[in-house]
This record gives C-alpha cells, structure tokens and sequence, in this order.
C-alpha cells in the first residue's frame, strides 16, 4: 500500500476480504508503518522491535506465523522473507472477534480458519501433522526444563484403538479443540485501536 | 437406682422437662428457653436420631432423687445434715454454649434428614425447607410460652456471614470473575443503586398516596428502605443456584454481583441511617456519600489484599509446623473481615479479596493435608451457617414484631419486582455492546429471577434504631415477605424454568491438561498480536501482572524452590496425582477413562506401538465389568467444578469414587490378585497405570519404555519399591515400600519438583510431608493422601484395596 495509502477502492477490497472495518484498517495501517518504519514491507527484524514482546515465550512462534506462506493464505509453503501490509491484515484477520450476524456456516468457517492458524503454529516443519516434539516445543517454549515429562495431552484420547500415532492431523486437532470456545477466545478487540503505543 | 439411671439423669431431665411443670427444681429454667429437641414426633420430616427421649417411666425414679441434689446444692452448708450432693445441676453454667450447641445440632439434623428423604428436597430447594422448620421451631418454642430468640445482627454478621463469604472467596473461580467482572461490576454497582432509588422512590409515591398510615415515613425513610431491600444476597443466590447447577457464566454473574454489591450496601445503608438523623441534607453529604463509596469498596479490597499478603507470607514459613496452616488462613481472612467491618468499610470485599489474594501462594506453600482441612472446614462451616440462617429466618419470623400493611407490603414486592427486571434489561443491552459473548434474552431471565433477597437485608433492618425509624416493624414485615417471596416462589420456581427454557447447565467437563495448556498457550498467543497491534488490552495487562507476579511477588511468598516451578508443571502435578489416586482406588486394575491423559511424552514412540498384553487375558465380561465400574464411578466425580456445592464436594474427584469403591471391593479382589502379579514389573519399566490402562485394552495407546530414561524423571504411581517388587500394598504398605524411600528432608520442601530419580534411601516420614513427585516418593504421594502416618490406620487406608484380604 505504502505511503500512498486509503485508496478507497483498494481500501474497500481490503474490506471485504479481510473483514475489518475501514477504521481498522485505517489503525492497523498506522501500526504498520510504525513497525516497518515507513517502509512498505516487514521483516522478521522489525519485530525486535516491540519491547513487550520480548518475555513472550512463544515470541519466536508468533513472528514466525505472520511469515508463514500457508497463513498468508499463499498456495506455497516455506516462509516469506517480507509482508506487506495485505498479508499484514491478513494475519489479524485470524484474530478477528466474531460478530453476531454470523450464521452457522459462517462461524463454522471462521473456527476452521482460527483453528487452521493455531494448528501451523504447532506444525514447524509444515508437513501437516503436529509431532510430539513440535507439540511440546510450542507449549513449553524456552522457560520449562527440557527435562521434565510432561503429559502429551489428550491428543491421543482422539485415535481409535488400534490407530498407531503418527502425529496429530488436521482433524484431530479439530477434535482437541471440540470443547473449547475458540472462536470467543481467540480474538483481539480491534474496537480502541487509540492506545497505540508510540515509544519507537 | 444403677448407675445407668444416674447417667440418662440429665438427659431425661432436659427431654422431660416440659412434662415436670411447676417443679420448682432448678432444672425448669433450664428448659425455659432450649428449643423442644424432646419433641421429636412434633418436627415432621426430620429424624432426630440421637435424642430419644428417656422412657417416662424412670421419670418417676428420677424426681426423689432430683429433689435432693438440687436442694444440697442450692443450699450449701445451711442445712445442717446434707447429703453429699452425688450429682448436681448447674445449667447456667453451660447454658449459652449448650444452647448454641443444640441450635448447630439441629441445623445439622435437618440437613441429614433432607437427604434422607430425597424425594422432598428435589422439589423444594433446601433453603426452603429450613425456613419453614424454623417457622415450625419458632412456633413451637412460642407455643411452649417462651420467646424464641430472633436471628441478632450481631451474631450474623460477625459469626455467620464471614464462613460463607470466606468459602465463596477463597473458591471463586477467579479465571472467569476477572473475565466477566465489568459485567458484574456493572451489575453489582449500577443495578444496586438503581434498584434502591427506583424502589425508595416508588415507595415513597406510594407511602404519600397510601393513606394515614404510611403518610408518615419520609423520603430518606423509604430510600433507605429501598437500598436494604435491593441487595441481592449471596447467601439465598449460592443456596438455590448450587443446586440447579446452571452455566458457569451465569452462575458467576448472579453470585459475583451478589458479593460485589455489599460495596453499595454498606455505603447507602450508613448514608440513609446518617442522613435520617440530619435535619437537612446538603449537596456536600452527598458528595461525601459518593465518595464514601469508592473509601468503603477500594478500602475493604486493600485491607483483604493486606491480610492476605500477610497470610501467604505467614505460610511461607509454616513448613515445620504444618498443623495450623489452616488455622492461618482461617483467622487472617476473619481480621480482614473484622478490620474491615471495624472501619465501616465493606467485610464482604475484604473477605474475599483476602481469600482471593492469599490462595495461590498459600496453596503452593501447605501441605496437601492442609489444603484438604482448610476446603473441608470452610465447606463444613459455611454450609453449617447457610442451615442456620435459614432456620432462624424462620424462627424470626414467628418471633418478630409484625406490622402488616396490605399496601405497602404488596406494593414492595411488586416494584422490587419490577426494579429488578427493568435494571436487567436495561443493563444488559447497556453491556452487550462491550461483550463479545453476549448475554441472551434467556440468560437475562435468570439473571432478573435469580436476584433473590436474604438474611443480610433482614438484618440490616433489624439493625435500625426505633428512634429514627419508627416504622421498622414495617418494615420487617415487607423485607421478610419479599424474602419469602424470593426464596420460596423463584427458588422453586427457577429450576423447572431453567430446564423448560433449556438453558445452558454447567459443563461436565473435565478440566484436563490439554485445555490447561491451550488456555495458557492462547493467552500467549494473544498477548503477543495485542503488543504487534500495539494494543494495550486485556492480555497485555494480565500478562505484565503475571509477570510482576512471577518475578516478585512469588519470590517472596512462596517457600523454597517451588516459587520457580513453572505453572503448568504444578497443574500437571495435581493433575498426576489425582489421577494417581483414582487408579489407586480402583486397585491399579483398570482402565481410568482418560479425562486427565498421562501419556509421557517419552513413551510415545512416534512410529510404532505395540500394544502388549502382559497381563493373562481377563474375560471380556470381566474387563467390561471393571471398566463399566469406573467408568460410573471416576465420571460421577470427574467435573470441571466449580461451584459451591456444600453436599458433595464435588470438585474432589476420588471422594465420591473411594466410597463406592468400598462398596465394590468384592468384585475387584479377584482381579486384583492377577493384577498383583503383573504389577510387580520394577518400577522404572513404566509407569504402571498406563501400562494397566494398555492391557485391559481399548486404550488409544499402549506405553513403551524408552530406553534411554535416565534423564527423564518418571512419576510413576507404582507404589511397589524399585528395588523390591512387591505386590500393590497400599494399606499394609507402610512399613516396607512408603518407609523405605522418603526423599531427604530438604526434598520436604520442594514439593512438586521434577528430578532425576534416583536411589532411593531410607529415611524417617513425616505425617504432613508434603513430598509428591517422581518415583522414590509416590509411595510418600500415596500416603500423604491416605493419611497413613507413621502406622498405617485402617480407617484411612480402607479404601485401598487391601493385600489377600
């Protein structure tokens, strides 16, 4: 987009596809400059650049996901050297609340979509399935000793009897995620987009 | 007369009393102001088990005998020639703990009768049917010609308000509180004050239209009128809606506007009752009314902070003496609670935040006896008082000073009514622009039919002066009609309409790991894009105070090594050793329907699994039986709780399930031998529950022992020492495998810690050890829950299966 920006047709088709408000839009623009440094891409760098970010413990999964080709809705795999401010959106997108005019199908879309973000989140070497390894690398992060044993969760509760666990598909971590309400979880309020910080 | 007539002398004399009129013994008094207890067959649906009365025939052997003593020692040394006095009476001594006693004892008897005879209590929620025992009581009690005692504010507030705050707040399930609480605050804050001025408004219309009786009361009257009565109590809300076991959503809502609304309360009763005295009131008291709110909540929230500052640090220190940990906390939160109450601030907030503030560190820091003894005395206290207030609601009734006015009285409950309705949807539409999950016409409805009124504006009324408020037998009539209004008609009512409009009950889910991990694994998630967005929003706050939380406060707080013990390890631990003890009950046999999954990570062997049977193959319908009985029994108790429920603590999930594991010892002592034989695999094989859970079969997967495990720790629930495999021998196991490997004492204090097994050695037990963790000390994990001490008793350790029995 860059510095020429709020072209409306292209704002409108923004819009639609990801579907924010132009006010959002409008907002997330604003921070996007401030991260690239008025550039009109980003890079994995420009995300140092945000001081609360750095006692994430699953920091470096996070930016890794707003590179990630299959998030970014791209027919190709591997990882994006650079965003744009599109794929910028895109990536909030996931994070969107869910609006009450929602109707079934649509909401189930939306959990699939939310769902689907999360799962390449947990499946590092993009080979469509969550090992266990990969799985405790994304819950423990850095902090927990390497040590420990930790329970692999109810993953396993969704294989049959005689299923030999090969990694977690797509669909049963759909099942994993059956009871909980992910679509109301997972969400940032976009609605005050005023306290952007402005401390670079 | 044999010693055994000396003995029920007494006793016979309290029961018969009513029947030995005009005595002039010193024993009548006695029985002036007791409550019948001697009349059993008088007080429908309850069974007084323990006092029969003495058989009237020895009432005849008693009197010569009770003449005598009574005279001795009344007279002393006058009488010249008085016989030593065998046996004396001196009820005055005792009267007052003695009466109190009998009232507790009654509440208790109550409670068990009601769930003797189901068939009642599933229709009438059980708030009711004490207060209709205490109407029976008090009539009673008037009947005999005596004046029944009326429920005194000071004894409520300070005796039998703070146990059921205190059990409220120390449970309160604090992820979904901090969730909803603008809604609750709103509610709680918004909704009271505009009840109480709707209300005192309204009535006070009414007062000056109602005739000559009512033209009297002014407009602080009613106003203050209106600000007693609009309170929602916690005490009626916790009682009906544990029992209908609504959504956590709209559980939370009710009971958290419940408590948060004693802010308000407190606040406009003590501005009315102040400003009554006044001759005028100037926009100056108003505003220090209005600022006195924010004085009385925010103070009341730091002195409970304060306390329960203190407390968790108090506890850090407690290792050696792990005895009164619970005393604690129990007497920390109750200075909060009275410190409160001493600067007029509000008890109710103090107590909870207490309870709120101190739990996690307090919790980290106490024994797992301790933490046991502090939920079963609260439980055991709070519902104690719930029975009680309820019965002397009813005795009150009957005793109080009545004064009905059609008018005013029809007229409160309507527009008390109303208000509530009104401030609901009005409220709710307010708030739904805010929330993301938005509150349903349906959830409204209960919202406006759960705001039940209860004791605490009963007695708040019965606090009022006479001299400034002439009309508060009117008072106490109205708030007790609408109380019984409340509690009877929607009590009863709200659980045939929940299940009519179908509204969403509680989950039966359990909380397992897995969501623990994804709860936390989001919250990450979403506080990492808030900081991208650059949004200052809910998680970015939540994460900085987790992280103050973790860098310092914990630091302080919490004892020794497990102040760095990452979260999720010690949720996992609990998680572990419930599980332990589920599978210990069910003696190792079988397999426990995986709610909390314990699948070590190291046993999944990416590639294959072999599934072994190394057990000899039990009968299919034998292995349907077994795992047809857990399932039965771990399901029952297997619920994501957390509601306040008094009868059952349900939130423990081997309660339930260890009694009807006694029961059923029979069927799996058989198993249990074969079991025997394989259990006695060495312990660092693998764990043993999940290779039991393997062999019986359906499960997902079966377990492989990695090689390669000396640098993974293992819990194993594998009581069986590692050196010497032994059969599963909990109860006799005290003096081979729990004596023989406690960790050194420095490990006392790590608690839940991950290590490296090792070897183990022997060393002396500690009853409150609060060792748990990796394979020399799961038998100590064991034992700490069976409670064995340094002898195993047998009461404790029934519920394990016992060895060749």
């Amino acid at each position: 987009m860059g510095s020429a920006h709020s072209v409306p047709a292209e704002m409108r088709e923004l819009a639609d596809r990801t579907g924010f408000t132009s006010e959002q839009i409008e907002h997330l623009h604003r921070r996007f400059k401030q991260l690239s440094r008025d550039q009109l891409t980003i890079r994995k760098e420009n995300f140092d650049s945000i001081p609360d970010l750095e006692f994430n413990p699953i920091r470096g999964k996070i930016v890794h996901a707003f590179f990630d080709k299959r998030n970014l809705r791209q027919e190709s795999d591997g990882l994006a050297d650079e965003i744009n401010f599109e794929d910028f959106l895109t990536i909030m997108s996931y994070f969107r609340p869910i609006e009450m005019n929602m109707d079934e199908e649509q909401l189930d879309r939306f959990r699939k979509e939310k769902l689907k973000f999360l799962f390449h989140m947990y499946d590092s070497d993009h080979d469509g399935k969550i090992t266990l390894q990969e799985y405790r690398n994304v819950t423990y992060g850095p902090s927990c000793p390497v040590t420990t044993e930790f329970p692999a969760p109810a993953l396993t509760r969704c294989l049959g009897p005689d299923q030999v666990y090969e990694g977690i598909t797509f669909d049963d971590f759909l099942k994993m995620w059956q009871g909980i309400d992910i679509e109301t979880k997972m969400h940032v309020r976009f609605l005050n987009m005023e306290t952007i910080a402005h401390c670079y | 007369m044999g010693t055994a007539a000396l003995r029920a002398l007494p006793w016979a004399l309290l029961l018969l009393g009513p029947l030995l009129p005009g005595q002039g013994l010193q024993a009548n008094p006695m029985l002036a102001s007791e409550p019948p207890q001697g009349q059993p067959a008088q007080l429908p649906g309850a069974e007084i088990g323990g006092f029969t009365p003495a058989p009237p025939a020895s009432a005849q052997e008693i009197q010569p005998l009770n003449k005598q003593p009574a005279n001795g020692s009344g007279e002393g040394h006058a009488k010249p020639r008085k016989a030593f006095p065998v046996l004396g009476i001196d009820y005055k001594h005792v009267r007052v703990p003695f009466e109190i006693s009998l009232w507790i004892l009654l509440a208790c008897l109550m409670k068990l009768g009601f769930h003797v005879i189901p068939s009642v209590s599933n229709i009438v929620p059980e708030s009711c049917l004490l207060i209709v025992v205490g109407l029976l009581v008090g009539g009673l009690i008037k009947g005999v010609g005596e004046k029944p005692p009326i429920l005194n504010s000071d004894v409520f507030f300070l005796f039998l308000l703070p146990p059921i705050i205190l059990d409220a707040g120390y449970f309160l399930p604090l992820r979904q509180f901090t969730e909803n609480l603008g809604t609750i605050l709103i509610f709680a804050v918004v909704g009271t004050l505009w009840n109480a001025f709707f209300l005192g408004g309204l009535m006070y219309a009414v007062c000056q239209v109602g005739g000559p009786g009512l033209n009297h009361i002014g407009l602080l009257a009613n106003l203050l009128f209106g600000s007693i009565i609009s309170a929602v109590d916690p005490v009626a809300v916790l009682a009906v809606f544990e029992e209908i076991h609504i959504n956590e959503l709209l559980h939370i809502l009710v009971f958290g506007e419940s408590l948060l609304n004693d802010a308000v309360t407190v606040v406009l009763y003590h501005l009315f009752e102040e400003f009554a005295t006044f001759e005028q009131v100037t926009i100056i008291d108003i505003i220090l009314g209005f600022l006195s709110f924010f004085v009385v909540s925010l103070g009341g929230v730091f002195v409970g902070v304060i306390y329960g500052l203190i407390a968790a640090f108090t506890s850090r220190f407690t290792s050696h003496i792990r005895v009164i940990e619970p005393l604690f906390v129990f007497l920390y939160s109750y200075m909060a609670y009275l410190s409160a109450e001493l600067f007029h601030l509000s008890g109710i907030m103090a107590l909870i935040a207490s309870g709120v503030v101190m739990r996690p560190y307090v919790e980290a820091n106490i024994s797992h006896k301790s933490h046991t003894t502090i939920k079963y005395f609260l439980k055991m206290w709070s519902s104690v008082s719930e029975t009680l207030i309820f019965i002397f609601l009813g005795v009150s009734t009957v005793a109080g000073h009545h004064y009905w006015n059609w008018t005013f009285v029809i007229s409160t409950l309507l527009f008390c009514l109303i208000a509530r309705v009104l401030g609901v949807l009005v409220l709710t539409w307010f708030i739904n622009k805010f929330r993301i999950v938005k509150l349903t016409p349906k959830d409204q409805f209960i919202i406006a039919y759960g705001g039940l009124r209860g004791a605490i504006a009963f007695s708040l009324c019965y606090l009022l002066d006479y001299r400034h408020f002439g009309m508060r037998d009117m008072f106490l009539t109205a708030i007790i009609t609408v109380i019984f209004f409340t509690v009877f008609v929607q009590g009863m009512t709200i659980r045939p309409l929940v299940d009519l409009l179908a509204v969403k009950k509680k989950q039966e889910t359990k909380r397992s790991i897995n969501e623990e991990i994804h709860t936390q694994f989001l919250d990450h998630l979403l506080t990492g894009i808030e900081d991208i967005c650059g949004h200052y929003g809910h998680h970015h706050w939540k994460d900085k105070l987790n992280r103050f939380n973790k860098k310092y406060v914990k630091k302080c707080l919490i004892a020794g090594e497990r102040s760095k013990e990452p979260q999720l390890i010690a949720f996992y631990h609990k998680m572990e050793m419930k599980q332990a003890i589920e599978l210990v009950e069910s003696g190792g046999i079988g397999k426990i329907p995986s709610a909390v999954s314990t699948v070590s990570i190291q046993n999944i062997n990416p590639k294959t699994l072999p599934v072994e049977r190394i057990l000899p193959a039990l009968s299919k319908d034998k292995e349907e039986e077994i795992r047809k009985i857990l399932r039965n029994n771990l399901q029952k108790t297997r619920q994501r709780l957390r509601s306040y429920n008094r009868h059952t603590l349900v939130a423990d999930p081997y309660e339930e399930a260890w009694n009807q594991m006694l029961l059923r010892r029979q069927k799996a002592r058989q198993l249990e031998q074969k079991m025997n034989n394989y259990l006695t695999v060495p312990a660092h094989k693998l764990d043993s529950p999940t290779m039991s859970r393997a062999r019986i079969g359906s499960d997902p997967l079966a377990y492989e022992p990695k090689a390669d495990s000396e640098n993974l720790p293992i819990i194993t629930i594998d009581p069986a020492s590692p050196q010497s495999p032994e059969s599963v021998d909990l109860m006799n196991e005290e003096p081979k495998g729990c004596g023989g490997l406690p960790p050194s004492p420095e490990e006392d204090e790590e608690g839940l810690v991950m290590r490296v097994k090792e070897p183990s050695s022997p060393g002396t037990d500690d009853v409150f050890t609060p060792g748990t963790g990796d394979s020399p000390s799961n038998q100590r994990m064991l034992r700490c829950l069976s409670d064995p001490g340094p002898r195993p008793e047998p009461e404790e350790g029934e519920p394990f299966i016992p060895k060749g029995q």
